[in-house]
């Protein structure tokens, strides 16, 4: 359990920053969300480059001729060619072999026009690269082993700034026009094609006898949530008189005829600067003044005004929680290092999509995790809570955790919120059986897509990690842990799931313990508990508490159909002969039978006629089958045939027909 | 013949009313209160009727006590019936030393030989078995009402007249509604009419009386019906027998009878309730308990029960809540004091949520395979395991409409069943009445069922094909030896 102080964060930067080389007069520090990779480079790169990715193995370290200040550095997909723009009218490429080295020559491509600007260059894939120009995009093939690069397409358009988001697929450029810089053009590239989606404007509000303020870059950004690409816009004064900022998302329509589409507002009810993260899909919003972040699932709580939803915080504006760095002592000689609170919320900051925050002056390149273990006693309300784990990447442990203590006494949850969260938890986990059975009809590619997204909790995870405090806590009241078994059951079997043998016999258990026959007949008599023949089996072994699961436990032998056998053994068990006799011959089997088994517990009845009775049986049975009524040898009988003769004498036995 | 039914031939000099079997005497005794001469008085706890000259009670009494005596010296088992010419005396010892013994008239005809008028009385039309059902379930309805006898001694400390006055409180009424021309078969069986119904809305039911007994804590036992059917029951099986008896015999018509009187044909009207946040319109009402719940002075009447699910006599308030055709009802613990407060609070749940379920249920209800009209066969079915009986005899539950055979048929089917269930082991009985009517009952297990076919000059091999037809097409689910 997280002690009270730490139990009030449940925003972190991740343990281990990526550290390099601060900000200063030598150094400049550049930042590439495409591959995540951090450039230092210090003194234009001749006093050397170096790279950190995400993982500490990737440091690559290079120098490059000092040509003037870098503007903007970037590696190609494949990091095999690295661009470097320091000039408004072209950008170098420098090739990189395997090994990380480099030959050091540079070849230059600058763009059309002489009037042109480049505002920035994108890599598309490993041998595409795109300028973005005040006049439009240009788009050019590189041919590392000539080093020359060929313009493939150009387009014109007035670009006022634009925003890029990688995709695994290519990628999505916003390029942003218009007078006032709201008209927006989204481009998305994806295999050497580029796709040009409608056109769409932002809404900018308006105030009287003001000139309509630009939509700025920093304001916009593009986010993957669920699935789906949004365009983030945040509007500091939404309307006249309005205080808090909000954020709206316009989704890029699948349909690519359809301009994007305003979906949700998200109210942050704060103002100043603000900068956005994604998280697991959720939408993280810093504000720097009041050193708060807010959360938002798109998902969840939305209030619909018929056309977008306005979204509200999932808990309220809380820090992040305090980082300390172990840092090199100023004033101390040696080796020893102090422990420095890093400032959060710092002006050094600067947010990129999805979850980085780096502190340029401080060399620092942290990650934003999410801890849903301390956000569990934020959100009371425990559908809630479980609609918003499920949404998340790596809750299951956490959901079974609630699930678990929602059963505990003293936190029991009333038996209604029970019953809904396992609705929820079932949904989930149905449609996770019926894609997995699509995905067996059709190919293996699409089905790890489709599981990796959300969190399936199955009859196994709720036995061995929810139901299991019912061993471990005997306090719980039996009626309860029914109810809520039963509960759980309705809610797969609602959803036609079939229910697994252990969670029957785990109602069957607490029922047989707590003397609930009764109960337990009228589950079986409606088939709740559904047949099976351990469960007929376990109804047997109840007989001698519970006589009534005698005609129970054959009931479901028979709707078996498949179980002649044990019917077999459970009425010669009870010595009923002539019942026995009646059934094999009602269901077709007195020739493939064993008389044996018959004539043993006809004898074990001490009763002369039903021994006579079934020792005739039989004797009819082999006449038809072999003309003969005595017992084969192989059929062991002799012991009967002697107990027979003993009992009513030779002559009793059936006359052997005279051969023909 | 039974070995314990005494037959008497004496001559008896009053003289009855023509007809039917009618109620002539009952009552309750303990043989042990007044054991002195001159003090048989005190032996009797119940008498009805009640005008009758104390020397006769005591005469009665006697006779009861004397029989009892002199064949106990004969038997293990006590004598359970008298037979005389003109009446039928059935005698129970329900609890140690309490006998109640009930006596009917035998139905005659008066018919002329000789022209000559004489009275012919058929003996035949009245049965023991169906008799002696009778005097039980009289028997345990007082106990649903007022526990034990030795129940309501202990707690008036032994005060024989306390136990004379709820004896006399409840006989007085009860012995009115007896219909003992209709007695049948189905009083012997005694059972409950299931609702089939499958599993998922059977879930539903079961997980709704889960969330309605863990928020009202206060309840300790939940039934649940549809119509006239069971669908759940948390009370032990004896218990829900004798309430289901209540309920579907008692109760619910006198309650339909109000509504029709009060309302015309609607069963109940829909209600919104003030509840804020509950949308909505409701079918919910109290059966027992308060009939308006804006009428905060009138709780309603809410009987008492006893029960013995898991103690003996334990004491109860019994409400009673119906939405549309699902009615609940709630035991709840007699130590609380039920207050309008906590029937408003049941009000808001169960209101909105039974007519949900009530109208899910009903889907189901009428979706069910209706027996044809006219079917060659009819059938009784019933379960001793669990008391499930059905039957396609009996055009309604209630018998009020009338039974689909004749009267000498029906006691063919008590005769057949008798027999069953006295050599206890599976079998078959096959009977064909003069009228030639086909009379077929079977015994498998604890399951019995009785088979009418009416196919003129069949013989009993078709008849026992017959017969293995239809159980294989009516029971098929079930282990139902041929």
């Amino acid at each position: 359990m997280a002690t009270s102080e730490e139990g009030t964060f449940y925003i972190e930067l991740c343990k281990k920053p990526i550290r390099f080389d601060p900000v200063s007069k030598a150094t400049n520090v550049f930042y590439d969300d495409s591959n995540k990779q951090v450039f230092a480079v210090r003194s234009g790169g001749a006093m050397g480059v170096v790279v950190k990715g995400p993982e500490d193995k990737n440091i690559i370290s290079f120098r490059i001729e000092d040509r003037g200040d870098v503007t903007s550095i970037k590696f190609s997909p494949d990091k095999k060619i690295l661009a470097i723009q320091r000039s408004q009218k072209s950008v170098e490429f420098i090739n990189f072999q395997e090994d990380l080295t480099t030959d050091q020559l540079e070849y230059s491509q600058t763009c059309k026009g002489r009037a042109t600007i480049i505002k920035g260059f994108i890599w598309t894939n490993n041998s595409e690269i795109v300028f973005i120009t005040d006049h439009g995009i240009e788009v050019y093939q590189v041919n590392p082993e000539k080093k020359t690069l060929k313009n493939l397409k150009s387009l014109n358009i007035t670009v006022i700034w634009y925003v890029w988001m990688n995709r695994p697929d290519g990628g999505l450029l916003l390029l942003s026009t218009g007078s006032q810089g709201n008209s927006l053009q989204p481009i998305y590239f994806t295999f050497g094609s580029q796709n040009r989606l409608p056109k769409f404007e932002v809404d900018l509000p308006s105030f009287p006898k003001q000139i309509k303020q630009m939509l700025q870059e920093r304001d916009v950004s593009i986010a993957a949530i669920y699935g789906q690409l949004y365009i983030v816009v945040l509007r500091h004064q939404p309307r006249p008189g309005a205080t808090g900022a909000e954020i709206v998302l316009y989704q890029i329509q699948a349909n690519k005829d359809s301009p994007a589409k305003k979906t949700n507002i998200l109210k942050l009810e704060m103002s100043g600067r603000f900068a956005i993260n994604i998280v697991d899909n959720l939408v993280f919003v810093h504000h720097q003044a009041s050193k708060t972040t807010v959360m938002f699932d798109i998902r969840l709580n939305g209030e619909s005004d018929g056309y977008c939803l306005a979204n509200y915080p999932v808990v309220s504006p809380l820090p992040i929680r305090p980082f300390k760095l172990l840092m090199p002592s100023l004033n101390l000689q040696g080796q020893e290092k102090t422990e420095y609170n890093c400032e959060l919320y710092s002006a050094n900051w600067i947010v990129f999509q999805p979850d980085v925050i780096i502190d340029a002056k401080l060399g620092c390149l942290w990650y934003v995790e999410l801890k849903l273990e301390v956000l569990v006693n934020m959100i009371p309300d425990k559908c809630k809570l479980i609609k918003f784990l499920l949404q998340r990447g790596n809750s299951k442990s956490v959901i079974l955790s609630v699930c678990r203590h929602m059963l505990l006494p003293g936190q029991q949850a009333p038996l209604m919120v029970i019953s809904r969260v396992y609705d929820m938890l079932n949904k989930v986990y149905k449609l996770f059986l019926d894609s997995e059975v699509q995905a067996l009809a059709s190919d293996i590619y699409h089905r790890q897509e489709r599981t990796s997204r959300c969190v399936i909790i199955d009859q196994s995870d709720m036995y061995s990690n929810v139901f299991s405090i019912f061993e471990d806590n005997k306090d719980i009241p039996y009626k309860f842990r029914v109810a809520v078994l039963i509960e759980y059951i309705r809610s797969l079997s609602q959803q036609d799931i079939p229910v697994q043998h252990y969670l029957y016999e785990l109602v069957i258990n607490i029922l047989v313990h707590n003397n609930c026959f009764y109960q337990l007949h009228q589950f079986l008599q409606y088939h709740v508990l559904s047949d099976s023949k351990p469960l007929a089996c376990l109804m047997l072994s109840l007989e001698s508490v519970y006589p009534p699961a005698h005609q129970l436990a054959l009931d479901m032998l028979k709707r078996l159909s498949t179980a002649n056998e044990e019917i077999i053994e459970v009425l010669l068990s009870k010595q009923q002969l002539l019942p026995v006799l009646r059934f094999i011959r009602s269901v077709g089997i007195t020739d493939t039978v064993s008389a044996r088994k018959f004539l043993e517990a006809a004898m074990n009845t001490e009763d002369n006629r039903v021994f006579y009775t079934v020792f005739k049986f039989f004797e009819q049975r082999n006449s038809r089958l072999r003309s003969n009524p005595r017992f084969q040898p192989g059929e062991h009988c002799e012991q009967y045939v002697r107990h027979f003769e003993s009992l009513f004498g030779t002559d009793a036995l059936a006359p052997i027909p005279a051969p023909t | 013949m039974l070995s314990s039914s005494w037959c008497f031939l004496h001559q008896d000099t009053e003289m009855s009313a023509k007809g039917n079997v009618t109620l002539k005497n009952f009552f309750i005794f303990n043989a042990t209160y007044g054991p002195k001469e001159g003090e048989e008085e005190k032996k009797i706890m119940y008498y009805y009727p009640k005008n009758v000259d104390i020397d006769t009670k005591i005469k009665q009494i006697g006779l009861c006590e004397a029989i009892v005596q002199f064949t106990g010296t004969f038997s293990d088992q006590p004598c359970e019936s008298l037979h005389t010419q003109k009446h039928r005396q059935i005698i129970l010892e329900p609890e140690k030393n309490f006998w109640i013994t009930i006596t009917v008239t035998v139905p005659f005809t008066e018919k002329t030989r000789d022209g000559q008028i004489y009275v012919e009385y058929h003996e035949e039309d009245v049965q023991d078995s169906v008799m002696k059902a009778v005097l039980k379930q009289a028997y345990r309805m007082f106990t649903l009402f007022n526990g034990s006898f030795y129940h309501i001694l202990n707690n008036s400390n032994g005060d024989v007249f306390v136990l004379q006055q709820r004896l006399d409180h409840f006989f007085s009424r009860y012995l009115l509604t007896l219909r003992l021309q209709q007695s049948d078969i189905l009083d012997i069986y005694n059972g409950i009419y299931f609702l089939p119904l499958d599993k998922n809305t059977f879930l539903q039911v079961q997980c709704f009386i889960n969330i309605l007994e863990a928020s009202f804590p206060v309840i300790k036992y939940t039934a649940f019906l549809y119509s006239d059917l069971l669908v759940w029951s948390g009370l032990e099986q004896d218990d829900m027998r004798i309430m289901y008896r209540y309920l579907t015999t008692s109760l619910f018509p006198s309650y339909s009878e109000q509504e029709l009187q009060a309302g015309g044909a609607q069963p109940s009207p829909a209600r919104t309730i003030s509840v804020p946040g509950n949308s909505g319109i409701h079918f919910g009402k109290f059966i027992t308990g308060p009939t308006n719940m804006k009428d905060e002075t009138n709780l309603g009447k809410i009987p008492r029960v006893y029960i013995n699910t898991e103690v003996d006599n334990e004491d109860c308030h019994l409400l009673v809540y119906r939405a549309l055709n699902a009615t609940v009802c709630l035991l709840l613990n007699s130590s609380i004091t039920l207050n309008f407060e906590l029937c408003k609070k049941l009000d808001a749940f169960l209101g909105p949520k039974l007519s949900a379920l009530a109208s899910e249920v009903g889907e189901q209800y009428s979706k069910r395979p209706q027996n044809s009209a006219e079917q060659q066969f009819k059938y009784i079915y019933f379960n001793h395991m669990n008391l499930a009986q059905k039957t396609t005899v009996h055009a309604d539950l209630r018998k009020s409409v009338g039974v689909g055979l004749p009267q000498d048929i029906l006691q063919v089917l008590s005769d057949v069943s008798t027999d069953l269930t006295k050599n206890n082991r599976d079998g078959e009985t096959i009977v064909r009445t003069l009228s030639d009517c086909w009379v077929v009952g079977k015994k498998s297990d604890q399951r019995e069922v009785l088979i009418v076919l009416n196919q003129k000059n069949s013989n009993l091999v078709e008849i026992t094909e017959e017969v293995k037809r239809l159980c294989s097409t009516n029971f098929s689910n079930i282990f139902f030896l041929e």
